[in-house]
């Protein structure tokens, strides 16, 4: 080709320009008409999705508040031994009245109080304290501080509070993390957290333990549902693929106020063993409010995410195949286990894909349900957002969220391979 | 086809200016019994009188993390907030809200008498704009008090499991919880704050509420434990005595009320920071007319909370609908305040971040 062209010139297109740029310019020209249809979803998945996800992310290692809120102290601070444990001298006091002077007025203070009280305990109410005493000092007029400051709230002569603050004076902080993993990062390096303080790595634990309970509570009741559906007779399957969507359809927070309705000591479920002499007034089943509460309303919210992708596989498994092992001789339990169960077997992956990762963050229908031994770490990532307002812990609880379910996904198609996903 | 865009782009552009015409303003409050009082004593006059529009947004729950939220974000759709005290003190140090001059933003009584000494010791920061004198109380279910027992008449019965067994409903935060436990456990009144300031105070307490733990379901909004009552399933449960009085009174539910050592706080309005001028203008103008004597007169008439102004007291009647005097049903009302707790905002206001995960910490163990 190449030898061609050179003997013989390039080759033109019918305007006269080269073949070969004719053709790249045509391309380049469907490529652009091609990006600009997928434009509008292309720049709204990247303004409502990912550029916030990536700033949510960015918070859980970001920390400039303390250097933005104390800089002149910062800089006293790097000039101070904290191994020695005797207290900072007046260069280190006298920056930091200057500081939080500033501080106090433009009403910053406390939000690194709140900051800095993550890390140590007890150091957010100093700062609201000590703020509201040193709000009318003179930099000038009322120096030196160290005694004053110290006369003011005397947890300022204690070496720890200055620690912390130098040790937090970093813009990037694995702090959010450690603290992810009931760790801390203390002036004296990584330590764990108080015992009584250990509650995340339990609730990522029972978050995975309860997830998968609820996908394989989700497998058993979904798998001869979706073999129904997918067996009997058109009219009679369209009346019970209705039955299962229906609910599909209803608001979720409905579902689960009905749950609360149907599990609590005076609800629907008590009543009927009650009255039907199984279960005794005075010990009414505890199924609300704790773990077997969520395991049963979520199962059944998340039923038919499983159902779905059981039932548009298990329809592509032609008959034939069963008739002609039958034919052959084989059993009806060996037909189902050898010839029908491993076809089904790419629809019970997609299933248990989905519905284990939907399990993995859900929020509501725990936090109703759930009373707090039943709640996930998607219900203490809420907390942390709304209530505590902590975000950078709850953006590293969500990063490393993200990641498990990252790493199971890849683990799956490790052991079973990702192409034996279908879903219809 | 040009028609039809330019018919469009007008209607659009006509949608726009009516909606900028007829104004709208987002005000942020508790929900439920609360809401309805305030939407009948405060917005629906102020609707008729200035032909403004106000949509209610029951997020005050939630109040100063949105409030930060927006902050960061700089975009402010909320004109007025309902806070509590120590949540209106937080936001204020924060910046949050605005500060408010109680001589230059709030009416004065009826009778001339100032602001500032018609609202009393009620302005508790200087963003506040307080309407209500509000208690956490404890309601419980007459007829599940056992056979041969006094019913409970206050905050320690709910830890006394043997003589009222069965479930109770408790806030899902340290406020209250915790005041109540020591008291409980034998602590005298005036000491409470100082000990829960010392670690073996704060141990003591949660040692207080473990006898009760697992009898004890948490709520987060307070309709919840009025729901959880009224189906019985729990024995008593703390709430706001508003909500306990609209379920007696109001739907006849059989629950009576244990007012001992009932926990005494305020609720009032803020204004966030950040507001556009017009719409701080027209917030201002709101709070001036929703917090005047006879406003905060009104709203009693619909919800058992005592107003917050001196002047509006003797104004307070019957309720609205029921015809029954409110006066024996306030958090005030000397049968009900034998024994109060006079929360101490500005103590929760520096304590709060310690305290809060404490909580949370001890509750998921």
């Amino acid at each position: 080709m190449t030898d061609a062209s050179q003997k013989a010139g390039p080759m033109l297109a019918a305007d006269g320009t080269p073949l070969k740029q004719s053709l790249s310019r045509s391309l380049r020209r469907q490529k652009l008409r091609a990006l600009l249809l997928i434009a509008p979803l292309l720049l709204f998945v990247l303004f409502s999705f990912i550029i916030p996800i990536a700033s949510m992310l960015f918070r859980s290692v970001e920390n400039g508040i303390v250097e933005n809120t104390l800089p002149l102290t910062v800089e006293a601070l790097s000039n101070w031994d904290e191994t020695t444990g005797e207290l900072p001298d007046e260069e280190v006091y006298d920056a930091f009245v200057r500081d939080m002077i500033v501080a106090v007025n433009e009403k910053r203070h406390t939000r690194l109080g709140s900051r800095l009280n993550y890390e140590e305990p007890g150091i957010s109410s100093l700062f609201r304290k000590t703020g509201r005493k040193i709000r009318k000092w003179d930099p000038e007029a009322d120096a030196p501080f160290k005694d004053k400051l110290i006369d003011a709230e005397d947890d300022w002569a204690d070496v720890e509070n200055w620690r912390v603050i130098k040790t937090h004076a970093r813009n990037i902080t694995p702090g959010y993390f450690l603290a992810a993993v009931d760790l801390r990062l203390t002036p004296d390096g990584v330590a764990a957290q108080p015992e009584d303080k250990q509650i995340l790595v339990k609730l990522f634990g029972r978050t995975l333990f309860m997830s998968l309970v609820i996908t394989g509570a989700c497998i058993l009741l979904a798998y001869p549902i979706s073999y129904l559906l997918a067996n009997l007779p058109m009219r009679v399957s369209n009346l019970l693929m209705i039955l299962v969507l229906l609910p599909f359809w209803t608001s979720l927070l409905v579902r689960t106020s009905a749950w609360k309705v149907m599990l609590q000591q005076q609800g629907v479920i008590n009543e009927t063993l009650v009255w039907l002499g199984l279960v005794a007034d005075d010990a009414r089943l505890v199924i609300i409010n704790n773990q077997i509460g969520t395991i049963i309303a979520m199962t059944h919210i998340l039923l038919p995410f499983m159902i779905l992708p059981m039932y548009s596989v298990m329809q592509t498994i032609p008959p034939s195949y069963t008739r002609a092992a039958k034919s052959m001789g084989a059993t009806n339990w060996t037909t189902f286990w050898r010839i029908y169960f491993p076809q089904s077997i790419p629809g019970i992956g997609a299933g248990s894909i989905l519905v284990f990762i939907l399990a993995i963050g859900y929020y509501i229908t725990p936090e109703i349900v759930g009373g707090t031994k039943g709640v996930f770490i998607s219900n203490r990532i809420a907390y942390h957002i709304s209530s505590s307002l902590n975000w950078g812990l709850a953006a590293a609880l969500g990063t490393i969220l993200l990641a498990v379910v990252l790493l199971l996904y890849w683990c799956y198609d490790k052991i079973v391979g990702i192409d034996n996903v279908k879903l219809g | 086809m040009k028609v039809t865009k330019t018919t469009l782009l007008a209607s659009a552009i006509a949608a726009i200016a009516g909606g900028a015409m007829a104004e709208e303003m987002t005000i942020v409050s508790w929900g439920g019994a609360y809401s309805k009082s305030q939407l009948k004593a405060y917005h629906e006059p102020y609707t008729e009188k200035t032909g403004v529009t106000i949509l209610n947004d029951d997020s005050s729950p939630e109040g100063v993390a949105k409030l930060r939220a927006m902050n960061e974000a700089d975009n402010v759709t909320w004109d007025v907030v309902d806070l509590e005290a120590a949540d209106n003190i937080r936001a204020c140090d924060e910046g949050l809200i605005i500060e408010i001059d109680p001589e230059e933003h709030l009416a004065a009584a009826p009778d001339g008498t100032s602001a500032t000494e018609d609202f009393g010791n009620q302005l508790v920061s200087p963003c506040y704009i307080p309407l209500i004198v509000f208690s956490t109380t404890f309601g419980y279910r007459t007829d599940l008090v056992p056979d041969g027992v006094e019913p409970p008449t206050g905050a320690c019965d709910v830890f006394d499991l043997e003589k009222y067994p069965g479930k109770r409903a408790l806030n899902k935060r340290p406020i209250a919880n915790m005041e109540w436990a020591l008291l409980c456990d034998g602590v005298p009144y005036e000491e409470v704050y100082d000990t829960l300031e010392t670690e073996e105070g704060v141990k003591r307490a949660f040692a207080k509420l473990d006898t009760i733990k697992d009898e004890t379901i948490w709520w987060s909004a307070a309709a919840e434990p009025v729901q959880l009552l009224a189906d019985g399933e729990i024995f008593m449960g703390s709430s706001y005595n508003g909500r306990l009085f609209s379920m007696i009174a109001e739907q006849n539910q059989p629950v009576g009320m244990a007012w001992d050592w009932q926990m005494f706080d305020l609720d009032g309005f803020a204004i966030p920071a950040g507001l556009s001028p017009e719409r701080e203008a027209r917030a201002l103008d709101y709070i001036r007319f929703a917090s005047d004597t006879q406003r905060l007169a009104d709203q009693a008439a619909y919800i058992s909370y005592g107003p917050a102004r001196a002047s509006s007291a003797p104004l307070v009647g019957k309720h609205a609908e029921l015809g029954i005097d409110m006066a024996p049903h306030m958090p005030t009302d000397p049968n009900n305040a034998e024994n109060t707790f006079v929360n101490n905002y500005e103590w929760w206001a520096d304590y709060r971040d310690d305290l809060d995960a404490q909580f949370q910490a001890w509750l998921s163990q």
